[in-house]
């Protein structure tokens, strides 16, 4: 077979395993959420019957062509980062379209979903999409400076942009990970993972019961589809691209879905455990910490 | 039509340019609902409306004392999401608007305008007897009686006010139906909207948006 085409394949294998990891993982971490909350919670399976649901809803009305665009720019913004990210580290097929350099790529990528998104929402006209977009947009630049800050100084430790290179780095028992060879910027990291992923108490973008929905407030049936596509996606690329960057990569499926699934759980438990910042208080809260570590992170990678 | 902002007026650009809007027609849309065959291949049908059944987001309108019944549903004790029963928070999302008591008619047109926001299919639930033929308000000035001259309703849930038990119970019936097909509620609306306007205009004498809410 053409190597090409090969390629190309597993690229959509990729796809599908992560969306069905996606699907059943929020199912999942909803359920954890409601057990929390001594609920009895929804079937894992939930989130596939809601996708089902709002692709067989027989009505969608258009708003202009920005707000049909937005939904698919922002898948693309998860389906991109995921394939640019190598997946299986060690399995040629799986490295998907990795290359050297992929690192300032994938730090781009992650919010050209956000962008697209935010777009499309204020063609809605929705008063509370605006303010999601603009208190979305603003924590992005906040969170952004720690995050950014923490994988330079991985960039300076290993000394190369590649992601496929760091995971290679990282080989050869736990101690080899940046987790423990580098904790500074993983602090960094692991801080600016809160408000990558969203969840409580960073969640002011959606901000349920507080401005209802915020971006997505105006989407239904197929464009909210394709939306909920992303959400299963988005988060899992970026689980992956953590796992890689601290956490040694994986070498089979089993290994990713054991990694991903914990460091997931990082962010679930902070978020069922605190509430919801204002969004003055989480972009103050990551330009002080946050950011001192990864400075020191960057300082300390390159001097010592 | 008698209110002056759905009346045509001249504004000004910042440059002194006059500009003529006429709201009803760039503001909204004014085309008028269409009925929305179910498809017919039935087994794609069936498993559409499994579907439908297994996921009704509900956009609870608190209009009278039913509001407080509601949100027990969400709380440990009741809880709705095990049977695939999630709040949203707007109108575009939901498929069952649930009607919560008694309808002022200053109320009625902000129901009205929500429900004609919702897509299809979508169902209505009405909450107590308010709904169904005016219960302890039948005779106010300011309230309407029976709530499906107005829209048209799949299920009603009777009591003053019905526990959140009955609510269950009210939602397992609408999955019946909705599985077995007969949750067409807006295809109806479609259909008689003539009937249906005429009717809330009856009541709604300040009426002053478009025949429908897109």
């Amino acid at each position: 077979m053409d190597p090409l085409i090969k390629q190309i394949l597993f690229a959509l294998l990729t796809i599908f395993i992560v969306l069905n990891y996606g699907l059943i993982v929020q199912g999942i971490v909803r359920k954890i959420g409601a057990r929390v909350g001594r609920r009895y919670g929804i079937p894992f399976y939930q989130p596939y019957i809601d996708i089902i649901k709002n692709y067989s809803k027989r009505t969608r009305i258009s708003h202009g062509i920005m707000y049909y665009i937005a939904p698919v720019f922002r898948l693309t913004g998860g389906i991109g980062l995921l394939l640019f990210i190598p997946v299986i580290f060690g399995n040629n097929m799986f490295q998907n379209f990795s290359f050297s350099g992929d690192l300032l790529l994938i730090l781009y990528f992650q919010f050209f979903g956000v962008l697209g998104m935010a777009l499309g929402a204020a063609e809605s006209g929705h008063p509370n999409s605006a303010i999601g977009v603009s208190r979305g947009l603003s924590q992005v630049t906040a969170y952004e400076l720690p995050l950014t800050l923490g994988v330079l100084s991985l960039a300076v430790q290993y000394n190369t942009l590649n992601v496929s290179e760091i995971v290679a780095a990282q080989q050869g028992g736990i101690l080899n990970w940046s987790f423990f060879t580098n904790p500074l910027a993983s602090i960094a990291l692991l801080l600016a993972f809160l408000a990558a992923m969203g969840r409580s108490p960073f969640d002011v973008v959606l901000a349920p019961q507080e401005i209802p929905i915020g971006p997505p407030t105006e989407f239904h049936s197929g464009f909210l589809g394709v939306l909920q596509l992303n959400r299963a996606i988005f988060p899992i690329a970026k689980l992956i691209l953590f796992m890689n960057l601290l956490f040694g990569g994986a070498t089979n499926w089993g290994e990713l879905i054991i990694k991903t699934f914990f460091i997931y759980m990082w962010s679930v438990f902070v978020g069922v455990a605190f509430p919801r910042f204002r969004v003055d208080q989480s972009v103050r809260w990551y330009l002080g910490v946050p950011l001192i570590i990864g400075v020191a992170a960057v300082v300390v990678s390159k001097f010592f | 039509m008698s209110k002056e902002h759905t009346e045509k007026r001249i504004v000004y650009s910042p440059e002194g340019d006059p500009i003529e809007v006429n709201p009803l027609q760039d503001y909204f849309c004014e085309d008028l609902p269409e009925v929305h065959k179910a498809s017919s291949i039935a087994i794609l049908e069936n498993f559409r409306n499994w579907a439908r059944s297994r996921s009704l987001w509900v956009l609870g309108f608190g209009t009278g004392c039913g509001a407080i019944e509601m949100r027990p549903l969400m709380t440990p004790k009741f809880d709705a999401y095990r049977y695939g029963i999630q709040w949203r928070p707007t109108p575009r999302q939901a498929d069952v608007f649930v009607v919560s008591g008694y309808l002022s008619v200053k109320t009625l047109k902000r129901v009205i305008r929500t429900y004609e926001q919702m897509q299809g299919p979508k169902y209505v639930m009405a909450l107590g007897s308010c709904t169904i033929n005016g219960g302890m308000y039948w005779d106010s000035y300011n309230t309407i009686n029976r709530l499906d001259y107005y829209l048209p309703v799949d299920v009603y849930v009777a009591g003053c006010m019905p526990r959140p038990e009955a609510l269950l119970a009210g939602f397992d019936q609408l999955k019946k139906i909705i599985r077995e097909g007969r949750g067409e509620g807006y295809n109806k609306y479609a259909e008689e909207f003539a009937w249906y306007k005429a009717n809330q205009k009856k009541i709604i004498k300040d009426w002053d948006m478009p025949d429908y809410n897109w």
